[in-house]
């Protein structure tokens, strides 16, 4: 089982729903993670997840690749110890680690000279996100129904008054 | 607890979702105004236009049709940024004068739901209950868009992982 993977494509998929804006800023401005039909987000989801599944399954389809993600798994490392662990040349892991990058399967990040790798992080479980992303979606709808809601109080108010007249 | 909460006057009423059972979802809101005026928002076009897309989602109501009576049918149109139009369309099952109104959504062909909306009154304040009955676990899961593509793609995954003997340590 690899729920971190699955958080990580479900914070992608949050992300490309929530309209402009990637992971990065979507930590900083949590995007709607829209269900805003079961049906409409089913294409948008299709659409999406066949492309990020393609980098994945790219990913994992090479054995190296795997055992850095089986590596990783276990304990963070830089890409000098990966390098190592895997008898490889510091160029060639760069590339692995690259592909793995871009699939999302993991993060790297650059302290001083050495650039340490982990797996993406663990979020939320898939139920809970998607529930969350179901009531955001409410949420969002119900605020903007407030609003109507008052408009049309205020109306009827007035309307009562001049009926009263 | 009922008592506290009235005390207290939410600035904002809360959402609350809840996984009735394997073939139904509730998602459950209070309005601060009587159910004939939350009836009148779900039940007049150019009223539901106004919140069914939030604006933060990016989408826009292309048209939105809906002939709210018994057999009445209704057809929602969204655009997203540059995609193709949907529509969400389905007919009004039950039609109840500020208290509870049924559809079916018939875009999911059989694994379509039947929503559930009524409006209960509290003290002048409107209880609102949404009800999403799917005709099976599969339409459920299905249904659940993010999920249902997900799900299935992961296990997929889950499968190669573990074929592949990755104990990721992380579980």
């Amino acid at each position: 089982m690899a729920p971190w993977l699955k958080d990580e494509i479900c914070l992608e998929m949050r992300s490309i729903l929530g309209g402009e804006g990637g992971r990065k800023r979507s930590a900083a401005r949590p995007p709607l993670a829209c269900r805003q039909s079961v049906r409409y987000i089913l294409n948008r989801m299709v659409q999406y997840l066949s492309g990020r599944l393609d980098a994945s399954f790219a990913a994992l389809a090479d054995a190296t690749r795997r055992g850095v993600l089986e590596q990783l798994g276990r304990v963070d490392a830089s890409i000098t110890d990966l390098a190592e662990k895997f008898h490889m040349t510091l160029t060639g892991m760069k590339k692995h680690v690259g592909v793995l990058e871009q699939a999302g399967l993991v993060t790297t990040e650059k302290v001083g000279r050495v650039r340490t790798c982990k797996l993406g992080p663990r979020r939320l479980e898939d139920e809970t996100a998607w529930m969350e992303s179901y009531r955001e979606l409410w949420d969002a709808r119900f605020d903007e129904l407030d609003k109507v809601v008052e408009e049309l109080k205020r109306k009827e108010k007035v309307n009562g008054r001049k009926k009263r007249k | 607890m009922d008592a506290r909460r009235e005390s207290e006057i939410p600035v904002k009423n809360l959402t609350t979702v809840e996984q009735k059972s394997d073939r139904e979802l509730v998602v459950t809101r209070t309005f601060n105004g009587p159910p004939r005026i939350v009836f009148e928002a779900w039940t007049k076009p150019e009223l539901i236009k106004r919140w069914w897309v939030p604006k933060s989602m990016g989408m826009s109501l292309v048209s939105c049709e809906a002939d709210v009576r018994v057999g009445g049918k209704y057809r929602f149109v969204f655009v997203h940024g540059a995609s193709e139009p949907m529509a969400f369309y389905g007919r009004y099952l039950e039609v109840i004068p500020d208290s509870r109104i049924v559809w079916t959504n018939e875009e999911g062909g059989e694994n379509g739901a039947v929503t559930t909306v009524t409006f209960e009154e509290k003290a002048g304040k409107t209880l609102l209950v949404v009800r999403d009955l799917y005709p099976s676990k599969e339409a459920l899961d299905a249904g659940r868009g993010a999920e249902a593509a997900t799900f299935e793609t992961f296990e997929q995954l889950d499968e190669l992982l573990v074929a592949l003997g990755a104990s990721m340590g992380r579980s």
